[in-house]
């Protein structure tokens, strides 16, 4: 059962991942995208992740997905028109060059397995408590420090984005 | 609850916050193209409370909050001397923010902010921490470069650097989750210890591969071969004092990371990502010096010759041994003031062409002699301190038996010698352009700045010892 879940989404996942690429609407990308994160999060559940799975639902299919929506609407994005300057080298190098990275992970992969843990389906146990644990405990710091960062994102929008009063 | 001890390494960082913080609701005093008199007097201060906390904080070495952070010598001497550029920037930066109407609070604590992840990045002995050090640098860094928004060529520059940049995280952020997931952990000794045990050891060849792909990330951020062709660009659109300080602090902290994360945790596996270092060095150092040789825009160059000095720097990375770290070290002290110099002389000018160098020696005299005196040390001539950093880190290759990379190294150093030798010519023997007489004398902070570069990279010439010293001590404890 777990199995044939796995297969289902992580089809849709990549059925996702390569239409938000080559959709050439950006709100069906948008579509897209949220087709993937929807399908990611349903994976960690069957690994038993299910305080991730909330995360990714919450965080990145609605928060964040949500504002790029908008964003795409506020600013009426049409259909994209094709570049016209072709630029051939990374057209004639990238396709072979990505088949080579892909193909260069699974025969590592496949050499490898042997030697690796597998991961099975419901293997996490981890709950909540635990993570808000390990958060404050051991990852205090880290985790206090990120707010500088969104101190400096919204600094950052601040400073592009604000009118010029004259 | 951290005691005080651990609350005293995170010191510097809380001082640097806190005046970025109080500048940010200062600025809310004044209304937008007014000067801010008082305002990089009060960004210097913080900058230099924080380097005092970092001098008591490195008296008493140690990890903090639970091994996240380690501040050694090692960590000490980057944040001092990513503190010190903040410093100069802040000194360039201000008239020339004012002569454009643009001086804001925002600036100095975009600046100040950014120079909290070059710390954390400095004294960082855990991944995530690594991680979110080179965010917080990256993300201020990007937001500079683009701070005249009525500049095209700034907005273009922000944003490429913000696209590439994010690209290159994303790398880098591979590669930790591949060392955790082969070791299950992020700390760095912790990783040293199951890598290093053939026990538990996981295949080197996917030891490997995160290392390579965690290198990837941070030849970005020190602009090596092929991950290089931002430098320019950005460098080139950002405004010029940023552009002097994005070209010296991260590149330092970015190459204390690289240090402390392969020369720690990927250790054991060393002769799998040595000589893919060393090859990178030499593409770097070739890349960098041809391709600027057929530069006629001076920002431009300086962004091609940062490359070609990544690749220097990267020569005595690959060497893998003490005198490496510390010929490293010391490079990166000499090239942040030295290139800091050269950047903060093209901001005084009209522009940033060749043209604008013509007669540059009759117009302002002092400000020419300066500029000759950086591009001297630039090329690496005796009595300058580029001469005993080039020394030091040829020294360091050769004694690591790296002939041919210290031989090439060398040979593209005379190269560029060609290209920063035709600005001196030009500023002394081309005639002053028409229309343009004699030029009023630079701000006050920016002849201390000046000054003090030139000074500094003079001193070294003559007296190198001490920084060496200095950076020798900083070495030894790395490991």
């Amino acid at each position: 059962m777990d199995l044939i879940f796995f297969l289902l989404f992580a089809s849709i996942a990549v059925g996702c991942g390569i239409s938000l690429v080559v959709q050439k609407h950006p709100i069906a990308s948008a579509l897209s995208l949220i087709g993937v994160m929807g399908s990611l999060a349903v994976l960690y559940l069957l690994l038993g992740a299910e305080f991730i799975a909330a995360v990714q639902l919450i965080v990145y299919a609605g928060a964040i997905m949500v504002l790029f929506v908008f964003v795409i609407m506020l600013l009426n994005a049409a259909e994209e028109a094709p570049s016209r300057k072709t630029n051939w080298p990374s057209r004639l190098l990238g396709v072979p060059l990505l088949a080579v990275f892909v193909a260069l992970l699974a025969y590592l992969f496949d050499k490898m397995s042997p030697s690796l843990g597998t991961v099975t389906f419901g293997a996490f146990t981890t709950g909540g408590k635990q993570i808000g644990r390990s958060l404050f405990n051991n990852y205090l710091l880290p985790f206090e420090v990120t707010s500088v960062l969104v101190l400096i994102a919204i600094l950052g929008a601040i400073v592009l984005a604000r009118k010029e009063i004259d | 609850m951290p005691n005080a001890e651990e609350l005293l390494r995170f010191l510097p960082e809380m001082i640097l916050t806190l005046a970025a913080i109080f500048l940010m609701l200062w600025e809310s005093r004044y209304d937008e193209h007014d000067e801010r008199p008082g305002m990089p007097a009060a960004a210097l201060i913080g900058l230099g409370l924080a380097a005092v906390a970092s001098i008591l904080a490195g008296a008493a070495p140690g990890s903090a909050f639970r091994n996240m952070l380690i501040v050694d010598s090692f960590a000490t001497f980057f944040r001092l001397l990513v503190l010190a550029v903040g410093a100069l920037a802040v000194l360039s930066a201000s008239p020339f923010l004012r002569q454009r109407r643009a001086e804001g609070g925002e600036f100095y604590a975009l600046l100040l902010l950014s120079l909290v992840g070059q710390s954390l990045m400095a004294a960082s002995n855990e991944l995530i921490m690594v991680f979110i050090g080179i965010e917080i640098s990256s993300i201020a860094s990007y937001v500079l470069a683009g701070y005249l928004r009525d500049d095209k060529r700034a907005n273009e520059s922000a944003l490429k650097y913000f696209l590439l940049g994010s690209f290159a995280t994303g790398f880098l952020l591979y590669g930790v989750s591949w060392i955790y997931g082969l070791t299950g952990t992020t700390n760095l000794n912790e990783i040293a210890a199951i890598l290093g045990n053939a026990d538990i050891a996981p295949n080197a060849m996917f030891s490997a591969v995160a290392a390579a792909l965690m290198l990837a990330g941070l030849c970005f951020k020190v602009s090596a071969f092929p991950f290089q062709s931002w430098a320019p660009d950005v460098y080139q659109g950002a405004p010029t004092p940023v552009s002097a300080f994005l070209s010296a602090a991260p590149k330092a902290a970015a190459f204390a990371t690289l240090l402390r994360v392969f020369f720690t945790a990927f250790e054991p596996v060393s002769d799998r990502w040595l000589p893919l270092l060393a090859a990178v060095a030499l593409a770097t150092m070739v890349i960098g010096n041809l391709a600027a040789l057929w530069q006629t825009d001076v920002k431009r160059l300086l962004g091609y010759s940062s490359i070609a000095n990544a690749g220097y720097v990267l020569v005595a990375v690959a060497a893998h041994s003490t005198l490496g770290i510390s010929a490293v070290l010391f490079y990166l002290a000499v090239y942040a003031v030295m290139n800091f110099g050269a950047f903060a002389v093209v901001a005084l000018l009209e522009g940033s062409e060749l043209s604008d160098f013509h007669g540059l020696a009759k117009r302002q005299p002092v400000t020419a002699g300066l500029m000759a005196v950086f591009l001297a040390s630039l090329i690496g001539l005796p009595l300058t301190a580029g001469f005993f950093g080039k020394f030091y880190i040829f020294k360091s290759a050769i004694d690591a038996e790296l002939y041919w990379l210290a031989g090439l190294g060398l040979l593209t150093s005379a190269v560029a010698a060609f290209y920063y030798l035709r600005i001196i010519v030009v500023m002394y023997t081309k005639p002053v352009p028409e229309g343009r007489g004699e030029m009023a004398a630079p701000a006050a902070s920016v002849q201390a700045a000046l000054v003090f570069s030139a000074a500094v990279t003079i001193g070294l010439g003559v007296f190198p010892g001490w920084l060496l010293d200095w950076a020798t001590r900083s070495s030894g404890l790395l490991r």
